[in-house]
């Protein structure tokens, strides 16, 4: 597709003081001030001809298919985290949900909404680190949105992102597809995401070494599509866990699902910290984890194609769908008896003892 | 995980299950009652009950904190937490526990009030220090277990001279509500609760020691067995129990040994004896007003009391109406017997409070035993 051409840039007379400067709320006023952190900052970064042309809106050149299109809004806390931090999750996050209907991710549209006082320094920081991620995933943020607010009004920094791709030629994956009898996969360990961000939330007595697995899933799902079509379903278990993702397709798909708890892989520390903190994994997020179900016999295929990929080495199968008028997620317990996964009432909350 | 997978092994798990089968008499019904929340979220967790025979029944007892703590109380930490100058710390499941008019700290916090979650007692006092203009409060609940580290607390913020932290106390002593169920007519006169023995507390008893049980053992005829909270701490416990009752013998054993001595933490027990004395009364959720059967700070420690610091009263508040919390508490019905579980008193809307903690009998029926009532009406 053709890119437009980048006009002449705009010269401001004091540059950004990254060291020591904050947000003001004339960032956001849409006057001059606005336009240099735009170009000394996003444009500049983010750097791609869309951008760089100033326009409110970014004209694209789509190719035929189906297109697949998601928006997420990210609120995190703490913005930054082992793994990662807000930019490269709103990245990460905006991609992810657009590859799990198959698609190949294309384009990206990003709005900041800024709290005035936030240090340029870390804005900075997060936009550099929203660049990299968007460059490691050939995919380009075309337009964006820049707000300040008060004070008090907002927690630093909120970004919401938008995302299109184009889905292959008649692939069509779905959460109301499982069927009994179907195979359940899921790409490595749980809850490293959840666990490396509340190893910096709560105020812990112990080192935790646990990293974000926050990562672009689009490749491991090109592999995993081009290896097995005939797959019925692609979801990643973010918040809520891998728990709350098997409830959503089972409801979807008015199916149950049997799981394993001894085929789920987890970090021993991972399972240790939820050990310690009263917290079940099943609930924990992640954010470079999907949950595939296949027919029963393309599971093996499907199983090494994943585990070709850097993104899948330690994938498994871990369990299956079935028929239950209830469409209730059930588990194998690695103790030899079985146990409903419910869904999360609301917060998941530590137990005292 | 070393020294927690070991307790949770599934070979070691079905060896004590054939036991229990072979032991178990066919012929007799054996009813247990767990006393702990920690117990019964295992058995929930990892599906004890499964490998249990037919004729082995679990009754869930009153040992979940968050559960036997009446409305009143949390009326009057809702109050506190609404005050202006107030920062209240508590435990995480306490959080969603409703007081009246189904008002909970979560509400109050998203309405405003200055809550946080902590995980210890240490981290209020820790706050105390961080927040100089604020009045820390520290939400204390829970049986023996808990306690000591709240005197702990009080006497550091002694120490060190502090003004502005206070401690709501409701902390509750164990062998008061077993004796308490022991004595109810229920279970004494009217034969309609068949409790044969006890699964003990496991890290209740790693502080008051299992001395404390042996009264009831010898007074009551009932064995009671000092029970680990891992699920083959269970099993083997529950194995225990039905030697004891096959052979007519009613003692206290102990199966945790790894962690609890006759005596218990005689450190932690002085320091608890140095801050905390009887309350004349208290009422329980469930069990209704018992009496020395909970813990005030002594006026010495006056200062640091919220009760007398906020000049706090308790009034007594009503439960909700059809709600069986206080008969399933005392083993006299299961979850499924009360007309609101799973109807109107769910986890996201729970009218009672075994519906609150994932340790309470409802909760954890709820989520992880409800499949086999469903399969069974299905």
């Amino acid at each position: 597709m053709s890119a437009p051409q980048a006009r002449t840039k705009r010269k401001f007379g004091t540059p950004l003081n990254f060291k020591r400067g904050v947000i003001e709320l004339s960032h956001g006023s849409g006057g001059r001030a606005m336009a240099q952190l735009i170009d000394e900052l996003f444009a500049k970064s983010l750097d791609n001809p869309w951008l760089a042309q100033g326009n409110d809106q970014a004209c694209l050149q789509l190719p035929a298919g189906r297109v697949a299109m998601t928006t997420d809004s990210y609120v995190i806390s703490p913005l930054f985290f082992p793994g990662g931090d807000i930019g490269s999750l709103a990245i990460h996050g905006t991609i992810n949900d657009i590859a799990m209907s198959g698609a190949r991710p294309l384009h990206l549209a990003s709005g900041f909404i800024i709290e005035a006082g936030f240090p340029l320094g870390d804005l900075r920081q997060i936009v550099e680190s929203m660049a990299a991620a968007a460059r490691a995933a050939d995919v380009a943020v075309v337009t964006g949105d820049t707000k300040v607010v008060e004070r008090g009004k907002a927690d630093g920094v909120f970004i919401n992102t938008t995302g299109i791709g184009v889905i292959p030629e008649g692939l069509h994956l779905s959460g109301d597809l499982a069927q009994p009898g179907d195979s359940i996969l899921i790409n490595g360990t749980i809850g490293d995401h959840g666990v490396a961000v509340m190893s910096k939330r709560t105020e812990l007595d112990f080192d935790v070494s646990v990293v974000s697995d926050s990562a672009a899933l689009h490749d491991l799902v090109r592999v995993m599509v081009s290896a097995t079509p005939q797959m019925r379903c692609l979801r990643d278990p973010t918040r809520g866990g891998v728990a709350t993702t098997l409830n959503e397709i089972a409801r979807q798909s008015g199916v149950g699902m049997m799981i394993e708890e001894a085929a789920i892989p987890i970090q021993a520390e991972v399972a240790a910290v939820c050990e310690l903190l009263g917290l079940d994994p099943l609930y924990v997020a992640n954010e470079g984890k999907l949950i595939a179900i296949c027919p029963p016999h393309y599971a093996s295929n499907l199983l090494d194609a994943m585990m070709s990929h850097p993104l899948g080495g330690k994938s498994a199968v871990i369990g299956e769908v079935v028929a239950d008028p209830h469409h209730f997620v059930r588990m194998q317990t690695a103790f030899g008896g079985s146990r409903i996964v419910d869904w999360l009432s609301s917060e998941q909350l530590p137990r005292i003892c | 995980m070393k020294y927690i997978d070991e307790f949770r092994d599934g070979v070691t798990a079905r060896g004590v299950a054939e036991q229990i089968v072979l032991e178990a008499k066919p012929g007799r019904e054996y009813n247990l009652m767990e006393f702990c929340g920690g117990h019964t979220h295992a058995i929930y967790r990892y599906g004890v009950q499964d490998l249990l025979p037919d004729n082995v029944h679990m009754i869930h007892g009153p040992g979940c904190p968050v559960c036997v703590l009446p409305i009143g109380r949390l009326d009057m930490v809702l109050g506190l937490a609404d005050r202006e100058d107030v920062t209240l710390c508590t435990y995480g499941d306490m959080l969603r526990v409703p007081g009246s008019k189904g008002r909970s700290l979560l509400k109050a916090k998203s309405e405003g009030a200055d809550i946080r979650m902590v995980y210890s007692a240490a981290d209020a006092l820790k706050l105390a220090h961080q927040l100089p203009e604020r009045q820390v409060v520290f939400f204390a609940i829970g049986f023996e277990t808990t306690t000591p580290p709240t005197a702990v607390a009080i006497l550091g913020a002694q120490a060190q001279g502090l003004e502005n932290f206070t401690v709501f106390c409701n902390h509750v002593l164990t062998p008061s509500a077993i004796a308490n169920i022991l004595e109810s007519p229920d279970v004494r006169e009217l034969g309609t609760v068949p409790i044969d023995g006890f699964l003990g507390p496991a890290h209740v008893s790693v502080v008051i020691g299992s001395q404390p049980y042996e009264f009831f053992a010898r007074e009551y005829h009932k064995p009671v067995i000092i029970s680990g909270f891992e699920p083959l701490d269970v099993m083997q416990s529950i194995l225990m129990l039905i030697r004891q009752l096959n052979s007519g013998r009613a003692e206290v054993e102990n199966q945790y040994i790894r962690a609890v001595s006759r005596h218990g933490n005689i450190k932690a027990k002085r320091m608890v004896a140095e801050v905390f004395e009887l309350r004349r009364l208290f009422e329980w959720r469930g069990l209704g007003v018992v009496p020395y059967s909970a813990l005030r700070i002594k006026n010495r420690f006056a200062k640091f009391d919220a009760e007398a610091r906020f000049d706090l009263r308790y009034t007594p508040a009503k439960e909700h109406n059809g709600c069986e919390c206080g008969a399933i508490l005392r083993g006299v019905l299961q979850p499924i017997d009360c007309k609101l579980f799973a109807t109107v008193c769910t986890p996201e809307t729970p009218m009672g409070s075994c519906m609150v903690s994932s340790e309470g009998a409802c909760a954890a029926h709820y989520s992880y035993g409800r499949y086999q009532a469903e399969a069974e009406t299905a």
